[in-house]
């Protein structure tokens, strides 16, 4: 028995979000008894999968097959069934991105293993197994119980603290079949290098208040000097000011930076249902009874367009750029 | 070519959600009902694929797994434009369950692409689509921002970090449609919403499935301290405020 964690890897590379999951999945094995595996899909050198160790991995699964080289879903859910079957892990733990959401489903049928998405806790208790998760689009949280005797979580992105610990991790390298993926990749289209939205930790985002996608300018360079991305809200990306990629809220991305600051936003359900998750919100909107100062811990009530320059000025200073 | 387009019944996207029962059930009084925003979303374009006659696609199919209160979401599916609709009459307890559901109205009706949401608005599980797929063992592409489909060879877009990736599969295969799929919903017209009143409802019983999760309790969002407010005239004392409180700057 033990806890297996699958860690993709960006181009070889591990991210934050790998060294969450695998802190998260350290207490996890704490509470059970057990120690943590961390499986890794595709190639990755030895120095960088022996990072994972540094988190609380005792071992780490390294699969590399020519039939992995791009992601399929079926694929890697057989991938990841043989994986825990092996070590018989009796849980498994998953990042809540996109790749997460395409395998834990599948995961879940394949192995008859209840699935807790989106959690952002640990386990309220392992028996019965309860876990906290997020529900009706952030507006309330929910206790689950997994009542499968292998149970498989996703976890949140940004809502787990790295836990740092010596490390004494194996690699193993494992052999695998695996079929021919049924999808092929036929072009990608991918910007390398920049920050993504779904891992900065500093957000400023923009709302309809910016008036003009001319207005740009001051917001990015705050995003720029305290070393953010940018977001906006739907009406924004719908217009063509800035790209969807920025979209946040319920039907674009869902984001839990440390800090978000929405400027011209009025705060609808929809638009906080993708930011309330963040750890603190800053609201700059020039009406002061916008539903937005009701979730932020900071505002100011004034022209977007007189106070952006001011932050990014001030921001520049303390920063010592 | 067939497509399904799986709906699911949610409250509106507005609704200030409320418990009762000790707080482990979704206290429905009041909620307006509507097709999840992505499941609309999907529907609009599996309807623009229809309409293409190039695509080959012939028919549009909606699938809804609950009970005959969630009638009105499916007459309003057929009004957009759907040309049957299926129901499987059964409480859904878990998107296992539900899955599960489907899974058994594909492998009577065979359908070549079907099409479900990213994920559900209340329960936000982002679970069904793929545990259909894998229920089914046919492949899933899932974050599907476009989707095209020319002489009967779908082309799909899928959102991966930092970009997108374009990819063909075989069929039948499972989309997982979010942001992108269609612009806006179609909105039934007059005519189709007289139309919607003739067009089939079939009804399916539910197979036997245990769900494997269960919701013991529901709880609101504790709520965040008091707004702090800076002058506008001083917005600059924000950074430093931040800096000195959330040490993130
Ligand atoms: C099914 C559904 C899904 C949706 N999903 C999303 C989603 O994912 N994300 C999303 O964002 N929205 C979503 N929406 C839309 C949402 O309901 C709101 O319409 C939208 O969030 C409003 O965007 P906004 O705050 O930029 O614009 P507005 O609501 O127009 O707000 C603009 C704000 O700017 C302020 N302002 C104006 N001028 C200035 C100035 N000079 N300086 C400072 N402030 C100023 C105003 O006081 C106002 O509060 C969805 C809606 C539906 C129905």
């Amino acid at each position: 028995m033990s806890v297996l964690v699958y860690t993709e890897n960006w181009d070889g590379k591990f991210k934050k979000v790998s060294f969450e999951l695998i802190s998260y999945a350290s207490k996890v094995a704490e509470m059970l008894n057990t120690d943590v595996a961390a499986l890794s899909i595709g190639n990755v050198a030895n120095d960088e999968l022996q990072k994972l160790g540094g988190y609380g991995a005792s071992k780490i699964l390294s699969v590399e097959n020519d039939n992995a080289k791009v992601f399929d879903a079926q694929n890697y859910t057989g991938i990841i069934a043989q994986v825990a079957e092996k070590i018989g892990a009796k849980v498994i733990i998953i990042a809540n991105n996109n790749t997460g959401k395409a395998v834990a489903p599948r995961l879940s049928v394949k192995l008859k293993a209840a699935l807790g998405a989106s959690v952002s806790k640990l386990p309220l208790s392992v028996s019965p197994f309860t876990i906290y998760k997020r529900s009706f689009s952030g507006s309330a949280f929910s206790d689950v119980e997994l009542k499968t005797d292998i149970k498989i979580i996703t976890l949140a992105q940004n809502s787990f603290e790295l836990i740092e610990t010596a490390n004494n991790a194996t690699i193993e390298k494992v052999d695998i079949n695996v079929d021919a993926p049924k999808t092929e990749v036929i072009d990608v289209q991918k910007q390398t290098g920049k920050l993504l939205l779904t891992d900065a930790e500093i957000v400023v985002s923009g709302g309809r208040g910016m008036k003009s996608p001319d207005n740009w300018g001051p917001l990015v360079e705050l995003a720029e000097v305290l070393g953010g991305a940018t977001a906006c809200s739907r009406p924004v990306s719908d217009e063509g000011w800035r790209s969807h990629e920025e979209h946040t809220g319920q039907t674009g991305k869902i984001i839990a930076p440390n800090l978000y600051i929405a400027v011209g936003i009025s705060g609808a359900t929809q638009h906080i249902a993708g930011v309330s998750g963040s750890k603190y919100i800053v609201a700059i909107n020039n009406d002061k009874s916008a539903p937005i100062f009701e979730v932020a811990q900071y505002g100011i009530v004034g022209d977007a367009q007189k106070i952006l320059p001011q932050l990014v000025e001030a921001a520049k200073q303390v920063k010592g750029k | 070519m067939k497509i399904l387009v799986c709906i699911s019944n949610v409250p509106d996207t507005t609704t200030k959600v409320k418990f009762t029962d000790g707080d482990t059930k979704l206290d429905t009084a009041g909620i307006q009902w509507v097709i999840n925003p992505w499941d609309e979303l999907s529907l609009t374009r599996a309807l623009e694929i229809k309409d293409d006659a190039s695509s080959g696609v012939k028919s549009v199919t909606v699938a809804h797994v609950g009970p005959v209160t969630a009638e009105p979401t499916i007459r309003k599916a057929l009004a957009i434009g759907a040309d049957s609709a299926i129901r499987v009459n059964a409480e859904p307890s878990d998107a296992y369950f539900v899955a599960a559901q489907l899974a058994e109205v594909v492998k009577q009706e065979q359908f070549d692409i079907i099409m479900c949401g990213i994920e559900s608005s209340d329960y936000n599980g982002s679970m069904v689509g793929s545990m259909l797929a894998e229920m089914l063992n046919i492949p899933s592409i899932s974050a599907v921002s476009n989707l095209k489909v020319e002489n009967e060879k779908p082309i799909v877009t899928r959102e991966i970090d930092g970009g997108k990736e374009v990819v063909s599969t075989s069929t039948p295969f499972v989309a997982i449609v979010q942001k992108g799929i269609a612009k806006e919903p179609r909105i039934a017209a007059m005519r189709g919403i007289m139309m919607a009143r003739s067009k089939p409802i079939k009804l399916y019983e539910p197979v036997a499935v245990d769900a494997l999760t269960s919701y013991k309790k529901f709880e609101l969002p504790e709520a965040r301290p008091a707004c702090k407010f800076v002058d506008a005239e001083n917005a600059k004392d924000l950074i430093a405020l931040l800096q000195s409180e959330t040490k993130l700057i």
